[in-house]
């Protein structure tokens, strides 16, 4: 009748990995891992240190940013990428809702099922940079190709969640109004478009934000915006100008996320 | 008295005051589109649009039949590609977690001063790009490895502290008012109280995070922060277009599996 055995502390147990020994197995492998990626980095730590002194004035330009040497170029490149922004997503949402209608399963036959949801899937897998080298190439440079790429990144993010929204309805609501002998266009009308409008505001509300921070990208291939305008002031070392145009981004999306979620809340 | 007269016979959604104030939105969202698309469209030449098709079927003639000789020379940047996502996570989770506890409204050590700051860092990572921070770093620290890993991690803070501070905020105040109770410092609060509540969502989310990256360092070569990007850029420049293909199916494939990975890990984890 001894106490000894009982332990007098106690030791959390582990949440993720249970088994013992499936857990000493993978630390040993994430160690082995990063043994081999650590080495295979090889690092010219003599133009890290020449660099350094670049940084400071990179961080001095952030901190007293110039906004008035380059102010031409910046509102130029401002001004696009606000249009390109908003005429994007005009145009992306406004094609993404019969599609987005198209791939939702209650809604449409299943041969354009299909159709619309690998519209969505190409979409979606195809990265923004990729798609603007592509149209860039195609359309040439300026903002035309970089709004054709944000629309077209648009319709894979706006259609899916849509679908997604359409097929979650509220069905008792559609069978109330199909059972009043209503077609599909006044299905669609009065039974879906009421419940799944304040999320589609939403939606393009937010996706708004997304195509302005996306539109700063893009300009680097070339397809016009701010992001131009930030790679020559990057290539010219002009790092005051840089930092100019990063907090104006920086603000910008600032302001577009509260009044967004100012909007959504209003709105719902 | 048998009939009502004033009301309605057509049942409408809206009063007509709604419906005005509607159409007056409608209106003025398509007259700033209108707005929008001349400002945008000044410069354009048309001539290079009406061309386009011609120019994509010209694209897509050079980029077919895809040269897959070419593929042995791809498996070492896919590597470094792979490398600089995961360490650039590692690096990135490890700079978000404090940044989350100071973000987070019941474990910031002061809401006043620390607060804000935590906050205006997660929101100046989230809203720069990280092909933009490798611009940046490719301009100070040299081309390389090492700005692509640490514009990954520096883009990672934001993403990874914004969902993690949520995750903190909404834990259960109940079990930490318990390990209060037995008298527990604030780091054991900490461990035992918040810790093991977050723990799942944290894994989730690095898991999550870890997806997105590797979709965004194959394309981080383009501006010289290394990986399988570089490949692109130089096969672009030279107008390589077959090589184009393979590399871009390559991408696709990659990113396709490591979300495939990722979808599993989080489903075993929640």
């Amino acid at each position: 009748m001894t106490n000894s055995a009982y332990p007098t502390t106690w030791r959390r147990p582990p949440q993720i990995i249970k088994n013992r020994r499936w857990r000493i197995a993978f630390q040993l492998a994430v160690l082995i891992y990063l043994v081999l990626a650590i080495s295979t980095v090889d690092v010219n730590w003599s133009r890290v240190y020449d660099g350094l002194e670049r940084g400071q004035r990179f961080v001095m330009g952030f901190l007293q940013p110039d906004f008035e040497s380059r102010w031409r170029d910046i509102s130029q490149g401002l001004i696009e990428s606000l249009t390109m922004t908003l005429t994007s997503t005009v145009v992306g949402v406004a094609i993404s809702i019969p599609i987005g209608i198209g791939a939702a399963r209650n809604l449409a036959p299943r041969w354009i099922y299909y159709i619309c949801r690998s519209i969505i899937a190409v979409s979606r897998a195809l990265q923004e940079i990729i798609i603007a080298i592509f149209l860039v190439a195609m359309f040439g440079f300026g903002p035309f190709a970089g709004f054709l790429t944000l629309s077209f990144a648009t319709i894979g993010f706006i259609a899916k969640l849509l679908a997604d929204d359409i097929e979650e309805i509220d069905e008792s609501q559609a069978e109330a109004v199909r059972a009043t002998g209503a077609s599909w266009v006044q299905l669609v009308n009065y039974a879906v478009q009421p419940q799944v409008m304040p999320r589609l505001i939403g939606l393009s509300l937010y996706r708004l934000d997304i195509n302005f921070r996306e539109s700063a990208v893009i300009g680097i291939v070339g397809a016009g915006g701010i992001g131009a305008t930030l790679n020559t002031a990057i290539d010219r070392y002009e790092y005051d100008s840089a930092g100019a145009i990063l907090l104006i981004i920086i603000a910008i999306v600032m302001v577009a996320e509260y009044s967004s979620s100012y909007l959504r809340k209003f709105l719902q | 008295m048998t009939e009502i007269s004033h009301y309605s016979q057509v049942w409408s959604y809206r009063t007509p005051r709604g419906r005005l104030a509607l159409w007056g939105a409608w209106l003025a969202l398509v007259a700033l589109f209108v707005f929008c698309w001349q400002v945008m469209t000044k410069d354009t030449i048309w001539f290079f649009v009406t061309d386009a098709p011609r120019q994509a079927a010209d694209i897509g003639n050079r980029m077919m039949p895809p040269r897959w000789s070419y593929l042995p020379e791809l498996w070492a940047p896919l590597w470094d590609t792979i490398n600089i996502a995961t360490l650039g996570t590692i690096g990135g989770v490890i700079m978000a977690v404090p940044v989350a506890f100071m973000a987070a409204r019941n474990t910031t050590p002061s809401a006043r001063i620390l607060r804000p700051l935590a906050l205006f860092i997660i929101v100046a990572s989230r809203s720069i790009n990280s092909l933009i921070w490798a611009l940046l770093l490719v301009a100070i620290i040299g081309p390389g490895l090492l700005a692509g890993i640490v514009a990954i991690a520096l883009r990672s803070i934001g993403f990874v502290g914004k969902l993690l501070y949520e995750a903190i905020e909404e834990t259960d105040a109940n079990q930490i008012e318990a390990i209060t109770a037995t008298g527990a410092s604030g780091a054991q609060v900490l461990s035992y109280g918040i810790v093991p509540q977050i723990m799942p969502a944290f894994w989730g989310i690095t898991v999550f995070r870890w997806d997105i990256n590797i979709r965004e360092s194959t394309i981080l070569g383009l501006v010289g922060a290394g990986g399988i990007g570089l490949k692109l850029q130089a096969s672009l420049n030279t107008l390589a277009w077959s090589q184009v293909t393979v590399i871009l199916l390559l991408i696709l494939a990659t990113v396709v599996l490591s979300e495939w990975v990722s979808a599993r890990v989080r489903h075993a984890i929640i």
